[in-house]
């Protein structure tokens, strides 16, 4: 049976300290595309939650019978029928959202922090653990895509979860709506402040440096 | 038995397969009934949205009632009861070669190729008359077909709205059809001048001081190709081969 301690530890430690995007920098692509509004991003954050804890969680039942040569093809097959079920489900009960979300459901299969945590967690770690890092990596996951959501959709849109907080320029009120805030890039920017920020109070979080660079030189030291 | 032996490593592969394609078809099948519900009621939703009828709020099975859908031969254009309304699919008549006709190239600047005999539309009447018609329309963009409806206002030549509810174009370039902004700048513009087809989406922006400012259409940046698709496919069902024979008719009422 699982600790206490060591559970908490699996499921907490990817909320901050080994964040999927700040740390492993994972799941980059689906941050920036659904993250303009909130509600849409909430909507992606249970379903990469759930689809993690889930292959995680069936990745690790089998995994002492899963042949080394197709391991890989193995956790795929897990992964996309979870993600076509979860998108079934979506499409059922909540229409409108997922005609927004498009394909980025789809590419879930796709993402590396599901992938990544069935290769390196669920391959090795009994079922109750492995569902718990799941839950834990979609919630590290969901912590970083809220957040920028919210600074996207306030400073993009002067809205907070689709009500009006601040009355945009255009509907007569005073504040000028930052259109960067509502494109792909700007998400980019923010996650980037996002691990500045972290590594800047969690020092063990920058990585080492890989060489040094040397002071300028001469010109005629390069020949 | 050695997990990476060659049987292990097939019955493992077959197993898995059979599992998960039988759980994907369950949820399919099952699934199914709540889907269809939701997408009839989105088609519903986007026909009161293109007419600018569209209420938040209030159930669309019940903002729908005002609605009365028809069922209109694009050859005569005349309202028709050829075909069951209720039951037209308008997508496959138009692949049927018994239920739809090749199209000229000079007549088709969408390049649709094939049109169906009938189309449905959708009528708003009031005490004067009609007061929105919608029409459906589809054509080809860069990625995709685009599906939506036209809406008209009672005169049956000033656009009331447009809406596109399927297309698979590029977020935030031809993607940006479904912004709201773009699609307001639609309403109130001539579609028709006297028997003329007048409205036509441009590259670029709009000069509001010039008269043509009041049938022509913002481009959409960095779509010149949605643009032209959006263009050609307004120009082809207003055209003589889509609506505007109908639209004639109604005008007479003689339809």
């Amino acid at each position: 049976m699982l600790k206490m301690s060591s559970a908490k530890k699996t499921l907490l430690e990817p909320l901050i300290s080994n964040n999927p995007i700040a740390l492993q920098i994972l799941g980059i692509c689906s941050a920036l595309a659904v993250t303009s509004s909130m509600r849409i991003a909430f909507v992606m954050c249970i379903a990469l939650t759930i689809v993690c804890a889930f292959s995680n969680l069936f990745v690790s039942i089998i995994r002492n019978h899963i042949p080394n040569s197709i391991r890989i093809i193995v956790q795929m097959t897990i992964i996309a029928s979870l993600v076509i079920l979860v998108d079934q489900v979506l499409k059922a009960i909540a229409y409108d959202t997922s005609k927004q979300l498009s394909v980025f459901v789809g590419l879930i299969i796709t993402n590396c922090i599901v992938m990544g945590r069935a290769e390196a967690f669920a391959m090795k770690n009994p079922p109750a653990a492995s569902f718990l890092d799941g839950v834990g990596n979609g919630l590290g996951y969901s912590l970083v895509l809220m957040l920028v959501a919210f600074l996207r959709e306030f400073f993009g849109a002067g809205s907070v979860w689709g009500h009006q907080v601040l009355t945009p320029s255009t509907e007569g009120g005073w504040y000028v709506v930052n259109g960067l805030m509502l494109m792909p890039p700007s998400a980019f920017f923010l996650i980037g402040f996002i691990i500045w920020g972290l590594r800047v109070w969690k020092k063990d979080q920058v990585e080492k440096k890989e060489f040094t660079i040397s002071n300028n030189s001469r010109s005629e030291g390069a020949l | 038995m050695d997990n990476d032996s060659v049987k292990k490593t097939f019955v493992v592969a077959l197993c898995l397969c059979l599992v998960c394609a039988v759980v994907v078809s369950a949820s399919a099948i099952m699934l199914r009934p709540a889907q269809a519900f939701n997408k009839a009621l989105d088609l519903k939703a986007n026909i009161l949205q293109s007419a600018g009828l569209y209420q938040p709020g209030v159930s669309i099975e019940k903002q729908f009632e005002r609605i009365s859908v028809r069922l209109v031969d694009l050859r005569t254009g005349q309202f028709s009861n050829d075909v069951d309304v209720d039951t037209y699919d308008q997508r496959k008549a138009s692949k049927d070669p018994t239920m739809s006709v090749a199209l000229k190239p000079d007549s088709d600047p969408a390049k649709l190729r094939r049109r169906p005999h009938y189309a449905s539309v959708y009528l708003v009447e009031g005490k004067n008359g009609i007061e929105k018609l919608v029409l459906p329309v589809r054509g080809y963009g860069l990625w995709s077909t685009l599906y939506g409806f036209l809406a008209l206002e009672g005169d049956l030549e000033t656009v009331a709205g447009i809406g596109f509810y399927e297309h698979a174009e590029t977020p935030g370039l031809g993607g940006e059809v479904d912004n709201f902004a773009w699609k307001a700048s639609w309403i109130g513009k001539r579609a028709f001048e006297g028997n003329e087809r007048v409205i036509t989406v441009i590259k670029g922006k709009v000069d509001r001081q010039r008269p043509e400012a009041a049938y022509q259409i913002d481009g959409l940046a960095g779509a010149t190709i949605t643009t032209r698709g959006i263009d050609n496919l307004v120009k082809y069902w207003l055209g003589e081969s889509g609506f505007a024979p109908f639209i004639r008719n109604l005008q007479i009422r003689n339809a």
